[in-house]
């Protein structure tokens, strides 16, 4: 007889394969870390950028002074050369640092004194820091900010001197300044826009005659007539108009502020070329608050100023959102409809399957890819054929024939249209067969079977997968470079002038909109926390959509899905 | 007793006062070349219960599926042979399938409401068939409600999401669905197969009281309750109907050996 066999009974660590939990776990980890630290950074950013920063005077060794918000510090290494001039005791504590000093970065304004808006300060040419009371942080329409003191008020000959301004009268007179400046912005803008626009529409309408009778018809000096009658009456309110925004603007140019920078420079502003002003170093935390969200209601309802990098992003949000609802409006019924044909109709065989692997593989070409395709076949070809046959008065200036919002959703409708058959075939798959046999069994044809059961069941699904390709489409930029995005667009893509709906006027996007500040503005250090909080605001329009669809597939479940036994 | 194996089928059925509603000659049905039905001819009285019985896989479920030609949705079927509903051929090319299952209702397995509200599921075949007229659809709610012993239970909660009823309310929804068309013959597919012994007793009586009124094909795996519900039964083995007669008869004293092993629990 055999000995008995010795079993082993202890831990097998192979077996147990514990190794690759710990790994699998570890990987989750690191992927979970990275984003809650990206969006820690984002939000951080984000949140403090607009809170106002105390205003420091910073006295140097040369005697001259710099005002200006704290930046941030660094420790930098100093040039041999750079050591030589210093005195004996900042060379030591320099040499103890092994060659590394420290130096501060302030925001000091004032671009049109100084030719720049920030300056590095060696920590070891600083004699005194203070934060005087009267320093006055003012931002304003051009320039960028101002740092100084007032010295002056002049209110259409009431002259206030600097010591004797009380906050009141000032916010006041700015307030009144903001209104004159709004008046003659929408004087110019809109009232002079709308003349412009009859004008531009007459001209139009008359050169279409031209271009259908010929010039020399009697048609076409009949509407030659009528078009030099109409346009004598819109030049006319034109200059009364012009009149008009002329009065607001000399009376404006009476109402101004004298400002000194820090070393007693002088600078003179008409009170209209305010934003907003506030004595930084003596606020309390309420009224720093109400500077706080009065510059995000600025930053969220406004256009942008000083080549996008100050001001508000209100059209980028807004190009933004049309876009996004042009896209699903686009994508929805192509994509359901697709999706339907391929799970529904179509003999499943090897012909579905190749078509389901290109829309798997259509996720994966670079967007840039379909911008091309956009530009060359939507705006060229479909929107040069559309100004030829509608538009033949305004060539060879394209309406359609150029990128604008139209073709920018529909090139993303295209790029997200993958998502949204994937989703919904994904979604129809998952009906079970015995609702559809159900349905058949009482009667139903397919189609009615898919209008009453298949469809609203499969609504969460495609829900899902219609948010999801909008937030896809409300991220991507790359393509829309090509298509129409601009940095400054002139108008909003919705308007009161007919057709109020505008789809072949460039727009402004977010995302595109933090590219430009963030790599193409001229001070890349101002534009920073723009840039910041850009991102927290798509980051969060795109965290709002897909809460939204996770709150419409549970709502949806819960009507459709609530059986039990 | 006669053995199993020749081929032919014993038949010793109830004649209904009616007549046949149904006959299937000489039924074969392929699924991609593999024949699951072999050369079934049997009649089904009209106002009869008949049961259909057999182990797993007998081809019970895909003979009640051909007669409403729910098989179609399978790629790859051939059949051969005739099922005959009244003079009609419904495997004739002319046959319009859905005008076709008007005339059937049917009751799967697992109870299937859909998604709907309890008046909105009962009136679904009649909303496919395109009838709007609100007293019309309102009185259908009523009577197949009724006649499925479900309207004291849900008549104060018409619009409330049928999914909210419990597993034999559901099913019961569905009997009444079924027959809301009014259908000249109502199949139904182990109805009570995931149903509680309550519900199933329930549903029991109520194919009972259905008995006249619409002609029933049940097929069941539970054989007293072919038994208790049945007039005929037709018990099916590996394709081939074994066979065909009144209920009392096969389960007491069946004609051929492979019935009365399996009746018994010798198998199946």
């Amino acid at each position: 007889m055999t000995p008995a066999r010795k079993r082993p009974y202890a831990w097998d660590f192979r077996a147990a394969g514990e190794p690759f939990v710990w790994s699998m776990g570890g990987a989750l980890v690191i992927g979970i870390l990275m984003i809650i630290g990206f969006l820690i950074f984002v939000v951080y950013n984000g949140i403090l950028t607009f809170y106002p920063e105390p205003l420091y005077v910073v006295k140097l060794k040369d005697n001259k002074q710099i005002a200006g918000e704290f930046f941030r510090a660094e420790v930098y290494k100093l040039e041999p050369e750079a050591l030589k001039g210093l005195p004996e005791n900042v060379r030591k504590e320099i040499a103890d640092q092994k060659g590394f000093a420290n130096r501060n970065l302030y925001r000091i304004g004032n671009f049109d004194l100084y030719n720049e808006d920030f300056r590095w300060t060696p920590t070891h040419d600083i004699v005194e820091t203070s934060t005087p009371k009267d320093m006055f942080f003012v931002e304003r329409v051009e320039w960028g900010p101002f740092i100084g003191r007032i010295t002056k008020l002049d209110l259409n000959g009431q002259i206030i001197q600097g010591s004797d301004v009380n906050m009141a009268t000032l916010d006041q007179a700015v307030a009144q300044a903001t209104k004159r400046r709004a008046r003659i912005r929408q004087i110019e803008r809109s009232e002079m826009g709308e003349v412009n626009h009859h004008l531009e529409k007459g001209r139009l309408g008359l050169r279409k005659v031209a271009l259908s009778r010929g010039e020399e018809s009697p048609e076409y000096r009949s509407a030659k007539d009528e078009y030099e009658a109409k346009a004598e009456k819109w030049r006319a309110r034109h200059e009364e108009l012009a009149r008009e925004a002329e009065s607001i603007k000399e009376r404006d140019g009476k109402y101004t502020i004298t400002l000194a920078e820090v070393n007693g420079q002088e600078k003179q502003l008409k009170l209209s070329d305010i934003v907003r002003l506030y004595p930084a170093n003596r606020l309390t935390v309420t009224e720093k608050l109400h500077i706080y969200l009065s510059r995000w209601w600025e930053f969220l309802s406004q256009e942008p100023r000083e080549a996008n990098t100050e001001g508000g992003v209100m059209p980028a949000i807004f190009g933004t959102f049309c876009m996004t609802a042009l896209l699903a409006l686009a994508v929805a019924p192509f994509g359901v409809v697709a999706a339907l044909y391929l799970r529904e109709y179509a003999k499943q065989g090897r012909v579905v399957s190749l078509v389901r692997i290109c829309v798997n593989n259509l996720a994966g070409v670079p967007s840039i890819v379909y911008g091309i395709f956009g530009l060359g076949f939507f705006a060229y070809l479909v929107g040069g054929s559309i100004d030829q046959l509608f538009f033949p008065e305004r060539l060879p200036s394209p309406t359609f024939g150029t990128g604008g919002l139209l073709w920018a959703s529909l090139t993303l409708a295209l790029l997200t249209v993958p998502v949204v058959i994937v989703a919904t075939e994904e979604a129809l798959a998952a009906v079970p067969q015995s609702m559809r046999e159900g349905s058949l069994a009482c009667g139903a044809s397919k189609w009615q079977t898919i209008k009453h059961i298949v469809l609203p069941r499969a609504m969460p699904g495609i829900m899902t997968g219609l948010i999801l390709a909008m937030a896809r489409g409300a991220q991507e930029v790359a393509p829309l470079m090509l298509v129409g995005v601009v940095k400054i667009a002139p108008e909003l893509p919705i308007d009161g002038i007919f057709p109020y709906l505008h789809l072949e006027r460039s727009f402004m996007h977010l995302g595109f909109h933090i590219y430009d500040v963030g790599f193409q503005s001229r001070n890349s250090e101002a534009a920073r926390p723009m840039v910041y909080v850009t991102t927290l605001l798509l980051i969060g329009m795109v965290l709002a959509l897909n809460a939204a669809s996770i709150v419409v597939r549970n709502r949806l479940k819960k009507k459709f899905l609530a059986g039990h036994f | 007793m006669r053995e199993s194996g020749n081929g032919e089928t014993v038949y010793h059925a109830k004649q209904g006062p009616e007549g046949s509603l149904l006959t299937i000659e000489d039924f074969s049905l392929w699924y991609s070349g593999k024949q699951a039905l072999f050369d079934v001819s049997m009649q089904v009285e009209k106002g009869f219960v008949t049961a259909l019985i057999g182990p797993s896989g007998c081809g019970k479920s895909t003979l009640l599926r051909a007669i409403n030609r729910m098989n179609d949705l399978i790629a790859g079927l051939r059949t051969r042979g005739r099922i005959l509903l009244g003079d009609t051929d419904i495997y004739n090319p002319s046959v319009d399938v859905i005008a076709l299952r008007k005339a059937m209702g049917m009751v799967f397995q697992k109870p299937n409401p859909f998604p709907m509200s309890i008046a909105a599921n009962v009136i679904y075949p009649l909303r496919v068939d395109g009838v709007r007229d609100k007293s019309i659809l309102r009185e259908t709610v009523e009577r197949a409600l009724r006649q499925a012993a479900l309207w004291d239970e849900v008549k104060d909660r018409l619009q409330d999401n049928a999914l909210g009823l419990s597993g034999g309310q559901q099913q019961r929804l569905c009997i009444a669905r079924a027959i809301a068309a009014d259908p000249d013959v109502l199949l139904m597919d182990e109805p009570c197969s995931a149903l509680d012994p309550v519900a199933t007793g329930k549903i029991e009586d109520l194919i009972d009281d259905l008995r006249g009124r619409y002609t029933i094909i049940i097929v069941t795996h539970n054989m007293q309750q072919a038994a208790r519900v049945s007039d005929n039964t037709a018990f099916m083995y590996l394709g081939a109907l074994i066979e065909c007669g009144e209920t009392s008869t096969i389960f007491t004293n069946p004609k051929v050996k492979k019935t009365m092993e399996y009746v018994t629990g010798r198998f199946g």
